[in-house]
């Protein structure tokens, strides 16, 4: 054993050197060239940056397209899910709860048709996105609050839906809600 | 055919594409045959004159033991002192603490031994530093370490008789500068230009759109993350590890991830074959642990595509389980990740186990027990020799033969080895597993009844299999669960290194009988078939009674 100590504490120190500290820096270096710099991709309007491209938002005004439950709050100080078993009673309340609150901010809207990503809490607590038909359940009461047709706001949703051959369909919530502002 | 699925199989198939030259490449690498790498031999010459390591020695299996154990010392010792003083340490941007004595115990441990059980949330438990000059460094040493030791195994059925292995720490250096580091600076170059931040700035704080104050956690994340999928580590920088969208931002960098976590465990088999010049034995591996796989793979994207029926039954139409996954990774590419991330040992995860259904649970769970299906970064072919010795040794039984493998006879003391290490493993998960339960628990559990049980399981099987994905609704970051999965995560990872090295080298010793008409062939889909058995037969005698507790009864609960 006392063979190899020597040896093997110069070789940490030199891999800390190479893997804990010149590694990092290139990959820094390097990432300056790429948008947001590798500081984080941030959306700005009027100047004033709003928000970050994949990091969601909390929206509980009846204005804007309502992202999914989060449990850190969208706070991205941190970040987690619920860890609800798909069992447990109280997590079933909550869901319960979810779409009571949803059918009174909607009306009109059957509990049937609400996507399930909209009354369960994703894994991040921060996710950015919601399914197309997520946000074609809002369209109708953001129209009303709003005064705008809703077709020209359902024109909005395909336009803000990334599509792909691989992997689902998906609509930015803060993009789509700076659209819906921009729109008049 | 719908465009997760098609996600699914192309990311699949990708894997494949590059996990095959690849694996010639770690056999060229490792038997010292020239590679296109070679400009990098000036610095790794650099390395053994500075470090004082003479690369031409080389060792026996107990001196290559030494060194990796002694090595694994010194990290342990650095690790848990820089995290038990981060605070007072620079790069401390956020004015993150310093970690409790049992929480630095735990972290320092688990990053040692490629566990990557992460009992804090990087946001706020780690300051920069440490995650850099410890986490990073530990995740790519710990991967070295592991392929080290699996590079005795190569050494040891490629010759004829020999005591001589290699040199420890030839194979250590090399593997990071001829595989780990240039793979992991494309792959964090790659992520950083998709959207995962690489700068040193700290949090950040923004009004949102609708007003609110909130801040934005960051840091020079994409070296990390891609080193923790390369490494089969799978520690998250952020607490959400790959759920959260600064970390694995979207569908494209979810299969980039779910690519570069599989590549060198895969890539090990083949090289296996092609070291040892038995093509045919490295394919018929694979097929067993492509068999494996898809054994576990498919009841669990069933049950995940399935949805929760728990839903459907308070009204909802559409009940797909999307509790703790993310819109944009989809149902089906988390099914896969779930069973990908169990079998290989990263333990990284891109949607919340807890959450996932009963069934799902199970087939994660039984990965991390089988913990041989590709497997871990060199440990998971380890795993799997043993239950070979063992499939040899009754084959041999059964046809009334002398146990041989690859010309040398299996004997008393190698199969007291391998029986041992195949029933270490559910030993510290169950006796782990029970103390737990016995304990007062309610303060620790997120979920009530079955499920909670399995959550305990859960991170006892984790540890044990130094995987590092959790149920991570349990509390665990208390005196408990820091102290006791630390333990079982360093029993966990060095006797199943041990093991095996060992047999290795005692039937390198021995005398080579050249094969004959009588001998054993090992690479035929037969005998395949019969290693497969092994493998669930040993699991399912010892786990099925501890699944029967939780994600069965569960199972039969919710449907």
């Amino acid at each position: 054993m006392k063979k190899y100590l020597l040896p093997s504490i110069k070789l940490t120190l030199i891999l800390i050197l190479v893997l804990g500290v010149a590694y990092p820096l290139l990959i820094a270096g390097v990432a300056h060239f790429a948008i947001g710099q590798g500081k984080g991709r941030t959306i700005s309007v009027n100047g004033k940056v709003v928000g970050y491209e994949n990091v969601g938002q909390k929206f509980t005004d009846d204005k804007y397209f309502q992202g999914r439950p989060s449990a850190v709050d969208y706070n991205a100080a941190g970040s987690g899910g619920s860890n609800k078993a798909a069992s447990n009673p109280d997590y079933l309340k909550t869901v319960q709860e979810r779409i009571d609150t949803f059918m009174a901010h909607n009306p009109g809207t059957l509990a049937a048709d609400i996507p399930a990503e909209l009354v369960t809490a994703s894994g991040s607590g921060l996710d950015p996105d919601i399914s197309p038909s997520a946000a074609d359940i809002q369209v109708i009461r953001i129209a009303a609050i709003r005064h705008l047709d809703v077709a020209a706001i359902r024109k909005l949703v395909a336009d803000h839906t990334d599509k792909s051959w691989l992997g689902p369909d998906k609509v930015n919530v803060l993009k789509l809600n700076i659209a819906l502002d921009a729109l008049k | 055919m719908n465009s997760e699925i098609t996600g699914v199989l192309v990311t699949f198939f990708i894997t494949l594409l590059i996990a095959f030259p690849l694996g010639k490449y770690i056999a060229k690498v490792f038997s010292g045959a020239p590679t296109f790498t070679d400009f990098l031999s000036p610095f790794e010459r650099f390395l053994y004159r500075t470090c004082g390591i003479d690369p031409n020695k080389e060792m026996n299996w107990k001196q290559h033991m030494v060194a990796l154990l002694t090595i694994n010392l010194v990290w342990l010792i650095y690790a848990f002192f820089i995290l038990l003083f981060q605070a007072h340490l620079p790069l401390n941007p956020d004015g993150n603490g310093n970690m409790t004595p049992d929480l630095a115990f735990n972290t320092s441990i688990s990053f040692l031994v490629n566990c990557n059980l992460q009992h804090y949330s990087g946001e706020s438990g780690l300051t920069y530093l440490s995650q850099l000059i410890v986490i990073t460094f530990l995740q790519f040493v710990s991967a070295a370490s592991g392929m080290a030791a699996v590079a005795v195994l190569f050494k040891a059925f490629a010759g004829k008789t020999t005591g001589k292995l290699g040199n420890f720490f030839v194979f250590f250096i090399k593997t990071i500068t001829r595989l780990l580091l240039p793979l992991a600076v494309i792959m964090a170059i790659i992520l950083a230009f998709s959207g995962t931040p690489a700068s040193f700035d700290g949090k950040d704080t923004i009004t949102t759109l609708q007003g609110d104050t909130v801040q934005v956690s960051r840091g020079p994340a994409a070296g990390m993350i891609a080193i923790k999928h390369l490494g089969t580590n799978g520690g998250g920088w952020f607490g959400a590890n790959s759920a959260h969208p600064l970390e694995n931002p979207g569908y494209f960098t979810n299969m980039v991830e779910a690519i570069a976590q599989c590549i060198l465990p895969m890539a090990l088999v083949f090289a296996f074959g092609f070291f040892i010049n038995r093509k045919k034995l490295g394919y018929a591996v694979f097929g067993v642990m492509t068999i494996g796989m898809l054994t576990l793979m498919i009841p669990n994207m069933l049950s995940e595509l399935g949805g929760n029926p728990a839903l459907a039954k308070i009204g909802l139409h559409d009940h797909t389980a999307m509790e703790g996954k993310e819109v944009r990774i989809g149902v089906a590419a988390s099914a896969y990740w779930q069973v990908m991330t169990t079998i290989i040992s990263t333990g990284s995860v891109n949607s919340m186990h807890d959450s996932s259904m009963p069934l799902s649970g199970a087939m994660q769970l039984l990965g991390m027990m089988i913990n041989c299906f590709y497997g871990g970064k060199g440990v998971g072919l380890l795993n799997y020799f043993i239950f070979l010795i063992i499939a040899v040794f009754i084959s041999g039984l059964m046809v009334g033969r002398t146990p041989e493998f690859m010309g040398r006879k299996v004997e008393a003391k190698e199969m007291k080895i391998a029986a041992i290490i195949a029933l270490f493993h559910p030993f510290l998960i169950l006796v782990g597993t029970a103390i737990a339960a016995y304990y007062p628990q309610a303060a620790w559990l997120n979920n009530p009844g079955h499920h909670g049980f399995s959550e305990m399981l859960y991170e006892y099987t984790s540890s044990s299999a130094n995987n590092g994905s959790g149920f991570e609704g349990l509390g665990d970051n208390n005196i408990f669960w820091n102290i006791s999965t630390g333990i079982v995560m360093l029993l966990g990872r060095f006797l199943p290194i041990i093991g095996p090295v060992a047999i290795a080298g005692i039937l390198a010793n021995k005398k080579y009988t050249p094969e004959s008409a009588g001998t054993l062939q090992t690479d035929t889909a037969t005998f395949g078939i019969m290693t497969y058995a092994v493998i669930m037969i040993v699991a399912a005698l010892a786990f099925f009674p501890a699944l029967t507790l939780g994600p069965v009864a569960e199972f039969f609960q919710l449907y």
